[in-house]
């Protein structure tokens, strides 16, 4: 590695420090444990001041719509009596056009009391549109970093519009070719600029999506009389699933939390090839199960945003699956949105057809769509990096090599991923992180469990599984 | 006449691009396909000097930061679209519509 990269990734503790506005060192309680709800508390608001920061920023109050025609679709070919009530919550009625903007908002609010100039966060996807949009709004600079192009400078098309709306919003982008050096290039324009890390990962970020989940549960409420049974939240990172259960919990409800992913398994992240063989840029299990298994990945010291601690279910569905629902929700709901949240979507009819019909089902959010990130440019854009998109039944895709468009509704049929496996490898990784020989104590097992959803005694028994493997 | 996209002259909007880190210099664990490339970076801003496509210059960028690299487009745009529907996607919506109305039928029966 060269020295320049090795110089600034040796001063990372310093520039985070600095470029976090808080010190998260006061939080570690061990190698492996740490005190995750001090952390979520640390920034001091409570969520009616976060709903009160939102209010102010433009940001929430989304409607909740019920998806009638969707509904009535998947009961026609349910079996008897099955056939949850769908609803989605319209996100893309934010400002930037997703739940991002609930995300930033609160960073951007924290940038504007502590006295920063400007905001810097590492994203290709709706988070940018959102952190530009509100650090215009309030009046500071901003550079969005974003991984855009392969090494013949050919981008996403979906990244091409990110890149085009933050620069909409006045802010400076930073593209860069493939490759996880992204970050210590963040690192040095943190220590050249003394702006705030809006990372997507701290708990400024992941506050921020918990009035979602209070909302919709207010909302459901309103309409059906009680919180949801189920709701559905595309995953990746992680956040989204973080924020939305922990505001449902906070208003009492006892929801099923379903994360769902794209399946892009057999993919590498960090192949300059592979890069344009992806017709989704987030919302899939490339990022989804890393994060999942190891959170603290990220680019702060602990992840705010951590998964596995809440999600129920994990559901993956295929990027042709998506596509079709992304095409059946503009044409029988009026509901012309981007893939994001159409991910869930798919998940929620699977799901649906084998729910009750009593049962309500809420797909927690949208992303606007438009030139790029529409599914006739995905599907265009795969067609010329030699994917092949047919139609017929979904199971025999291919990630990166074949996109097969159902030819019925009911081919979408999710698949569960296994969460006793996400569990074993989250606790290796956690493991494999602290220094070698350490012993975890029995503190350290109880928030292993915390952190996995999952009981001391399971912890203790994968632990010693590892230990005979 | 030399067509505008050939040079910049001072305060045009601009594309530069420059090299981060060479292959040899770049992150240990990565794939052989990205290993081999340079990391590149693009930025927009505007321009210091007069130059020509392929020559070095120094932009300000909109947050004022100064940034050298190689100018690599003047006043660059997008082009990114929707295109032509997709043939396996064009039946969706007339197929569906009918199914919904003959679910309805059938259950108001």
């Amino acid at each position: 590695m060269a020295g320049r990269t090795e110089a600034i990734l040796a001063r990372k503790g310093e520039i985070m420090k600095r470029a976090l506005g808080m010190d998260y060192a006061e939080f570690e309680r061990s190698p492996i444990a740490f005190d995750y709800e001090g952390l979520m508390g640390a920034h001091g608001y409570s969520l009616q001041d976060i709903i009160g920061i939102q209010l102010a920023a433009g940001v929430g109050s989304t409607p909740l719509l019920e998806l009638r025609n969707l509904t009535d679709l998947v009961r026609s070919y349910a079996g008897p009596g099955h056939g949850a009530r769908i609803f989605v919550k319209d996100e893309a009625a934010n400002m930037a056009g997703s739940f991002k903007d609930r995300r930033a908002s609160v960073s951007i609010h924290v940038a504007k009391e502590k006295g920063y100039e400007g905001v810097i966060a590492a994203t290709s996807g709706n988070y940018g549109a959102a952190v530009s949009s509100q650090a215009a709004r309030a009046a500071l600079k901003c550079i969005i970093v974003q991984e855009a192009f392969d090494s013949r400078h050919v981008g996403q098309p979906e990244i091409i519009e990110k890149s085009r709306i933050c620069e909409a919003f006045g802010a400076e982008v930073v593209q860069l070719s493939v490759g996880p050096e992204l970050f210590s290039h963040m690192l040095e324009l943190l220590d050249e600029t003394g702006y705030l890390a809006a990372s997507l990962y701290s708990a400024f970020g992941v506050s921020g999506i918990e009035t979602l989940g209070w909302e919709l549960a207010q909302e459901m409420t309103a309409v059906t009389g009680a919180p949801p049974t189920h709701v559905v939240v595309t995953h990746a990172g992680g956040g989204n699933t973080t924020g939305t259960a922990r505001g449902l919990k906070r208003a009492g409800a006892t929801t099923e939390i379903v994360s769902a992913s794209v399946d892009l398994s057999g993919l590498h992240m960090a192949s300059d090839h592979d890069f344009n063989r992806k017709s989704f840029t987030t919302g899939h299990t490339g990022f989804g199960v890393p994060f999942a298994t190891w959170p603290d990945r990220a680019d702060v010291p602990r992840n705010a945003a951590r998964a596995l601690r809440y999600m129920d279910r994990y559901l993956t569905v295929s990027q042709g699956e998506v596509f079709y629902v992304t095409e059946a929700m503009a044409k029988l709901e009026g509901l012309e949105r981007g893939p994001s949240g159409n991910t869930a979507m798919a998940a929620a009819m699977s799901l649906a057809r084998d729910l009750p019909r009593d049962a309500t089902v809420v797909v927690q959010e949208t992303e606007y769509t438009g030139a790029g990130k529409h599914h006739w440019a995905q599907l265009n854009f795969a067609r010329e990096n030699g994917v092949e998109v047919r139609s017929g039944d979904p199971a025999d895709n291919v990630p990166g090599k074949s996109i097969i468009i159902p030819e019925r509704p009911e081919q979408i049929r999710a698949k569960d991923f296994d969460l006793g496996k996400m569990r074993r490898s989250y606790v290796r990784n956690a493991l494999a992180h602290a220094p070698e020989g350490y012993v975890p104590t029995a503190e350290d097992i109880v928030f292993l469990a915390e952190d996995a959803n999952t009981t001391p005694a399971t912890v203790e028994e994968i632990i010693a599984g590892l230990k005979s493997a | 006449m030399m067509s505008e996209a050939e040079r910049c002259t001072v305060g045009d909007w601009v594309e530069i691009e420059r090299v981060l880190l060479e292959p040899a210099d770049r992150s240990t664990n990565l794939p052989d396909d990205t290993a081999a490339q340079p990391l590149l970076v693009w930025v927009k801003g505007f321009a210091r000097a007069d130059a020509a496509v392929g020559a070095e210059l120094e932009v300000e960028t909109m947050t004022g930061r100064v940034v050298a690299g190689r100018l690599t487009e003047v006043n660059p745009g997008y082009f990114h679209t929707f295109g032509k529907p997709a043939p396996e996607l064009t039946h969706v919506g007339r197929d569906l519509r009918a199914q919904v109305v003959a679910y309805r039928a059938k259950a108001g029966e």
